[in-house]
């Protein structure tokens, strides 16, 4: 028991604890077909996949997490994202930088400005000739109209502003932009999902194409979905980049992960996103 | 880049060598003919009591993450991705499961989600720690073989 404390299945081992362990247990199943609503604002958690898309229909984590780890989403009260939501609101209303000003002095109410940026992300900028995610856009922005310092990609401040920019999103459909100058960088991604890395010599492909819905071990395998990001995850005690979820992954597998914010994981994120197109936004998400 | 990095592996494989024991037979010079792998990479038989333990261990075969195992019913949480193996030495001989546990993708092909526990066949960008390392050692995938040996219903 304290040693699957330690490897922080707090969930799973207390409510295996009650069970005889001459079985062979699972943990607690998840119920494939509850349908998630917050504050009475339907989330699409299930959507069919259009013709050239890989997967029959396109599901989201938030189905193959445990009753209890979906119940914590389903109110804002309960989901432990909202501390950081609340930080992200705050450093939105902060003047910084040499100019004195906040992000409010130039985009006014979030809650407007800033609503469908999320599902459009990662996406081409015209100005810096490359494909940016919401990370660069926020840092971009910090230079060019703050003159700030930009943030590290996982600081509090870069993962509370990703989280209450996302918000802003929620319950909109991720919608992507895969073609014109985006289209090589949707390739390098789709090519890096297919690639086996690591000593274990797996692609993203095995686990989340190949084996969602089974069990690996004690972790039911989800499509690896993207639009639960910044995501509050239990074992981790707080909320992570999508960078930070890839490079676990590959850790995992005995892989050298390719660095936060790097081209590579940028094409990785364009990729998932497109592969997640339809589901609503569900930031900031919540996951065992 | 894909392809310096195949190279450096290459290299590093070679320079750090994956040193063979005397009387031990090399991850890149192991024969799987037909699927089977004929004669023990050590040149004795594994134990199966070791054998066991290594399947379970999260750091070496970790076979219960993919694998239900009625054997191994004291230990919570088996994997669902691959079949189950109960009776696994009913349907495979013992050729077979070598040549399995060496490198699956010779059996099942090289789509097989199974990682190769013998061989340096890997992906790319293998981890520092791991590089020119195989997942399991000769005597470990003899024990394993053996262990599964165990494996009967019938
Ligand atoms: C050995 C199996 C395995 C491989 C290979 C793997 N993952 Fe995962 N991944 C998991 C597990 C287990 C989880 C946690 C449960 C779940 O959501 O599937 C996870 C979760 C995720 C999530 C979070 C999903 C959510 O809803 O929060 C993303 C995103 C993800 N993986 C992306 C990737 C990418 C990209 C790759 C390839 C670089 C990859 N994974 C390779 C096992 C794997
Ligand atoms: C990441 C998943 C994974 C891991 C880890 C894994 N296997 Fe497998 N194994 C599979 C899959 C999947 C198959 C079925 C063949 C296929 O579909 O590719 C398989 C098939 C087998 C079979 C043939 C089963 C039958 O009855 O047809 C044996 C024996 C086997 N594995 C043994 C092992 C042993 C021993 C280990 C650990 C040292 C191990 N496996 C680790 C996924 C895995």
């Amino acid at each position: 028991m304290t040693k699957l404390l330690k490897n922080g299945r707090q969930w799973v081992a207390l409510i295996c604890a009650g069970l005889t362990a001459s079985l062979i247990v699972q943990p607690a199943l998840s119920d494939e077909n509850a349908e998630l609503s917050i504050d009475g604002v339907e989330i699409v958690t299930k959507t069919a996949a259009p013709e050239d898309h890989p997967l029959d229909e396109i599901l989201s984590g938030w189905r193959f997490r445990s009753v209890e780890t979906q119940a914590l989403q389903t109110d804002d009260f309960d989901n432990p994202g909202f501390t950081a939501v609340d930080y992200g609101a705050e450093l939105w209303d902060t003047a910084e930088g040499s100019s004195g000003k906040s992000c409010a002095s130039c985009h006014g109410a979030a809650e407007d400005s800033m609503k469908g940026l999320r599902a459009s992300m990662p996406k081409w900028h015209e100005g810096e000739g490359t494909l940016m995610t919401l990370e660069d856009h926020i840092n971009w922005s910090r230079k060019e109209h703050q003159g700030a310092e930009p943030w590290k990609w996982e600081s509090s401040e870069m993962l509370a502003m990703t989280a209450y920019l996302g918000l802003q999103s929620r319950g909109m459909a991720v919608d992507v932009k895969v073609d014109g100058p985006a289209a090589e960088w949707f390739d390098k991604g789709k090519d890096l999902y297919y690639t086996r890395v690591g000593q274990l010599d797996m692609a993203c492909s095995n686990c989340h194409e190949d084996n969602y819905g089974n069990m690996i071990r004690a972790d039911h395998l989800s499509q690896g979905q993207i639009n639960g990001f910044p995501t509050y995850r239990l074992k981790w005690q707080g909320l992570g980049s999508i960078h930070r979820r890839f490079s676990g992954c590959m850790k995992n597998i005995r892989a050298v992960p390719y660095k936060r914010g790097s081209d590579e994981f940028t094409a990785l994120e364009l990729y998932l996103a497109w592969r997640g197109a339809g589901l609503s936004v569900e930031t900031p998400a919540v996951r065992q | 880049m894909t392809k310096s990095l195949i190279y450096s592996l290459a290299v590093a494989t070679m320079t750090f060598g994956l040193t063979a024991q005397a009387g031990t037979v090399a991850p890149d010079t192991v024969e799987i003919v037909d699927m089977e792998v004929k004669a023990s990479l050590t040149g004795a038989a594994g134990d199966p009591g070791a054998g066991r333990e290594t399947f379970a261990d999260r750091k070496k075969g970790n076979c219960l993450a993919c694998h239900a195992n009625a054997d191994l019913s004291e230990q919570l949480f088996h994997g669902e991705v691959g079949p189950e193996l109960n009776g696994a030495a009913d349907r495979w001989s013992a050729e077979q499961l070598r040549a399995i546990v060496i490198n699956s993708k010779e059996v099942f092909g090289d789509q097989t989600i199974m990682p190769g526990f013998y061989t340096t066949d890997l992906g790319v960008r293998v981890t520092d720690k791991f590089q020119g390392k195989t997942i399991l050692s000769a005597q470990e995938v003899e024990d394993v073989v053996a262990y599964l040996l165990t494996l009967k219903e019938n």
